[in-house]
């Protein structure tokens, strides 16, 4: 296939809210996403230790499994060409088997760097049941116009 | 998670001060970037972007298939076992040290920031060195007693092209229940 369309940069403005993406979490969910991100550590697949250890109700998902969810989420909405530059957030509360986690995210700003680059600024959380468990920001690189491609920046024009 | 109080701090470990600044751990990724863990990532995420999944895309936008970006953190983990090696093997070795130095038995890890550089090639070899930012005094959480510190992970190719700096937000800390 071709590389389908992606969001230009001149399509998004401040206060815009994202798709939100909801998925049903099951100890699969947590056990897939922390072999994937080649975590072994034994809260995110072994419950007897992440209740009797960590004095937590079950296993939970792991940090780079939800940076990777984040990134599913902000590419869902952007396409292809949408390019990660930053990304922080902070698990407050762990997401655990049988949680509804909810992705929302919002523009919170858009600017262009001194190369060129134009930026989207996001807002983003994951919630349980309305509750917000984790909360970050991310800064993405999107194209300029239809012929533009944030992934061709190299050097000192990749400033994220 | 992190709701903190101050309370008496007790003075840092002189291990821990000589820590902070001084990169540490310099290692490589234990094997060529591969696609196989692209996959894995896309799937348990139900990652749909045709960038990982189609070389033709991938060559038109990324001029070849790359990693997700997200997915840097997974290089630098170790395998669970190889041959030859004895007890448990970690990753971000200096956070596990901290636990030790500090006498903090249990630890999560609370916030990351990551920053993004060159994408990640098939086929490219990662190194990547542990730098202790900074650690807290002692604090009182929800979680017990314990200390915050942070830690910078730096990744290199193989051609020395800077491929992006993690930072990690950690909590050590003794369970309040078990302090007795």
């Amino acid at each position: 296939m071709t590389a389908p369309r992606s969001l230009t940069a001149p399509e998004v403005q401040v206060g815009q809210e994202l798709p939100p993406l909801t998925h049903h979490v099951t100890a699969t969910t947590v056990v897939l996403g922390a072999l994937a991100s080649r975590d072994w550590r034994p809260m995110h697949h072994d419950k007897d230790f992440a209740v009797n250890r960590n004095g937590v109700r079950d296993i939970f998902i792991n940090t780079p499994n939800n940076a990777a969810w984040f990134e599913r989420f902000v590419t869902d909405w952007s396409g292809p060409q949408g390019r990660l530059g930053r990304m922080s957030f902070k698990m407050k509360t762990p997401v655990f088997p049988g949680d509804d986690m909810t992705f929302s995210g919002r523009v919170a700003a858009t600017s262009v760097d001194a190369s060129g680059c134009h930026w989207v600024d996001l807002d983003v959380a994951v919630s349980v049941a309305g509750k917000v468990h984790t909360e970050g920001r991310i800064r993405l690189a999107l194209p300029a116009d239809p012929n533009d491609n944030p992934w061709r920046r190299q050097g000192a024009d990749w400033k994220p | 998670m992190s709701a903190t109080m101050a309370i008496p701090d007790e003075p840092l470990p002189p291990a821990v001060r000589e820590l902070i600044g001084k990169p540490v751990y310099e290692e490589q990724s234990e094997f060529p970037i591969e696609m196989g863990y692209v996959y894995n990532t896309c799937a348990a995420t139900q990652n749909g972007n045709p960038l990982f999944w189609d070389a033709q895309v991938a060559g038109e936008i990324t001029a070849g298939p790359i990693a997700p970006p997200s997915m840097l953190s997974v290089w630098m983990r170790p395998h669970y076992w190889t041959p030859g090696a004895t007890g448990e093997r970690t990753p971000l070795q200096t956070h596990f040290d901290l636990k030790a130095l500090c006498r903090l038995p249990e630890a999560i890890v609370t916030g990351i920031e990551t920053v993004f550089g060159e994408p990640v090639r098939m086929g490219d070899v990662l190194t990547m060195r542990q730098i202790v930012r900074s650690v807290s005094p002692l604090k009182q959480t929800k979680l017990g007693i314990g200390r915050f510190w942070s830690i910078d992970v730096e990744t290199t190719n193989q051609r020395g092209d800077w491929v992006g700096t993690e930072t990690y937000t950690c909590l050590g800390y003794r369970r309040t229940e078990a302090r007795v």
